[in-house]
């Protein structure tokens, strides 16, 4: 016990300057040991030289960098992962806001029962939920096809597995999730009174909808789109099972290009290439939502 | 507030619809008695639930899932705690910095956070190894334990710790009776969200794991690659069996709203 206060006592000696660099010590060490220099790694390995015979070498060239940029089948996969991402988003807001406030306006126990059938699915396993879209779709016999052609709203089957709608469909139900929490989150902060006000003030729904609830609503659009975006473009195991070999994303490629090719410093291209684009979306979109409510909320 | 309308209404319930359909039909599909995958299925049959004891791949990853989410949560929450102290009550030069570098694997992809380690951990000897995947999931796992434990500490009342010093108390004690007590709510959701991260992890696992380490998800992954039997039907409806059952226990403890409302919020960035 004397030794904890004389311990105590000396800590206090020390200069409060160094006081939080020692509580973030051991997190600091972690993260440069085990983040900070694998990621350095890969962007150098990214400039190594690969031949199949040869393995990998450790010289700094572009010829990686230099593939990518020349052979369109890389531009067009990265424009096919980044087109998937914006559907998903317009997809999860369009659906996802609605949803929010409809959940927003339910009362207990109704809210708690479905906030957990909205959260429940982000505890299922990917794979699982994936193996079940394709379950739904798959094939001619499909119950989803066979619902919409019994129903005369398509006249043959949608086709799902290796193609980008089947991704589209099935990230949008991994992701929904964060677009309805963000919204929701945005409308918690809504006073319920305003709508009550506006009404009394003789505004119509519409005129409610349009001048009251969206603007407030828009900001957690924004920032769900944010993260639905950002996990759709980086998105793994919904792409690989869906897409199969056939129709590639980034992240699949990146994988591919480790596990079975081999070809190390051409994955670590993709891979550090879709680092850097989706960190100057993010950063990007960040900084202009932001500005622009920073204006509108003063 | 006003009632949600009939059209509300409808739109909710084709909502509910869409987010159950795909995990109805996986835990209909596991009670087929054919030996491939179709949905609808046309009987009913345990074949599929006994065939998991024929292929303890399956019941070992489980173990191993377990292991690895409860040992990557405790360990990230050990190392967030005193961060997350230093962010909340001191103004340092480098505190922003520090953050961003302790948030950043949410903003990293994790197909690239798995190509780092997988290099990385080949190079100092422990690829493929459960020791890698623990500092691996540790990385991933750290801002969903940091954002909590930050939350709490932040909102804490330090009076109370003030009061203690003025009655004697000794620093060991505050810690121990006072400050742990009040952010104890928050190491608890800290914890929960962290080992669910971890334990539904599949895309930086699927690097890092050897044949022998991997983990359920990255197992269940690889199985549907090369297999189309319904075996995978069966071990995620066990999965989502223990899941549905962990969910109602913790929503009867410690309110299920309360513990999750965090987990978008730790995917946002400030």
């Amino acid at each position: 016990m004397r030794e904890a206060t004389q311990e105590t006592r000396a800590t206090r000696r020390l200069a409060p300057a160094a006081v939080p660099w020692l509580l973030s010590l051991p997190a600091l060490l972690l993260f440069a040991a085990v983040l900070v220099i694998p990621l350095i790694m890969t962007i150098l390995l990214s400039f190594h030289d690969w031949s199949q015979y040869g393995g990998i070498k450790p010289v700094l060239i572009l010829k990686n960098w230099r593939e990518i940029w020349s052979d369109p089948y890389y531009a067009e996969m990265f424009l096919r992962t980044f087109r998937i991402a914006a559907l998903v988003t317009l997809v999860t807001a369009l659906v996802g806001a609605p949803e929010a406030y409809i959940l927003n306006r339910m009362r207990p126990p109704w809210r708690g029962l479905f906030v957990l059938v909205l959260l429940g699915p982000l505890l299922i396993s990917v794979v699982a939920r994936t193996l079940g879209w394709a379950l739904l779709f798959g094939g001619r016999t499909g119950v989803v096809n066979a619902a919409l052609i019994n129903l005369h709203l398509i006249a043959s089957p949608i086709p799902f597995m290796f193609t980008e709608t089947g991704i589209v469909v099935a990230l949008v139900h991994v992701l929904m999730p964060f677009m309805v929490l963000a919204v929701w989150t945005a409308l918690q902060r809504l006073d319920p009174q305003i709508e009550n006000a506006a009404a009394s003030l003789g505004a119509g729904h519409l005129t409610i909808l349009r001048r009251v609830i969206l603007p407030q609503v828009v900001p957690g659009m924004l920032s769900g789109g944010i993260i639905v975006f950002a996990l759709a473009a980086s998105a793994f195991a919904t792409p690989a099972i869906i897409g199969g070999r056939r129709l590639k994303v980034a992240a699949t490629l990146a994988y591919d290009e480790f596990l079975n090719t081999l070809n190390w410093p051409l994955g670590a291209a993709v891979a550090v290439l879709l680092l850097v684009v989706l960190v100057a979306i993010v950063v990007t979109a960040n900084r202009l939502t932001e500005r622009r409510y920073a204006e509108v909320l003063g | 507030m006003s009632r949600n309308g009939p059209l509300a209404l409808i739109f909710h319930a084709a909502f509910v619809i869409f987010m159950l359909a795909p995990i109805v039909v996986v835990c209909a599909v596991a009670f087929t008695p054919e030996g491939y995958l179709s949905f609808p299925t046309h009987g009913l049959s345990l074949r599929w639930f006994r065939a998991i004891a024929d292929y303890p791949e399956f019941i070992h990853a489980f173990w191993l899932s377990i292991g690895l989410g409860a040992l990557s949560a405790t360990i990230a929450l050990a190392v967030s705690v005193p961060a997350a102290l230093a962010i909340a009550r001191h103004r340092f030069v480098g505190r922003g910095l520090a953050t961003t570098l302790f948030m950043s694997p949410l903003m990293i992809p994790n197909v690239v956070l798995g190509i780092a380690f997988l290099r990385f951990f080949s190079e100092i000897g422990v690829g493929g190894s459960f020791t890698g995947l623990v500092l691996a999931h540790i990385i991933f796992v750290f801002p969903y334990a940091l954002r909590l434990t930050l939350a709490s500490a932040t909102g804490m009342d330090r009076a109370i710790e003030q009061a203690a010093i003025s009655l004697g108390a000794s620093e060991w004690t505050i810690l121990r009776r006072i400050t742990v007590p009040l952010i104890l709510p928050g190491l608890v959701s800290g914890w929960t969200l962290a080992f669910i991260q971890s334990f539904d992890e599949v895309t930086m696992t699927v690097f890092v794991a050897a044949p022998g380490t991997q983990t359920l998800p990255v197992r269940m992954f690889l199985y549907i690659q090369d297999n189309i039997d319904p075996l995978v039907t069966s071990v995620s409806a066990c999965v989502i069996a223990i899941t549905a059952t962990a969910l109602i226990a913790l929503d009867r403890l410690y309110g299920l709203e309360r513990l999750l409302s965090g987990h978008a919020g730790t995917r946002d960035r400030e």
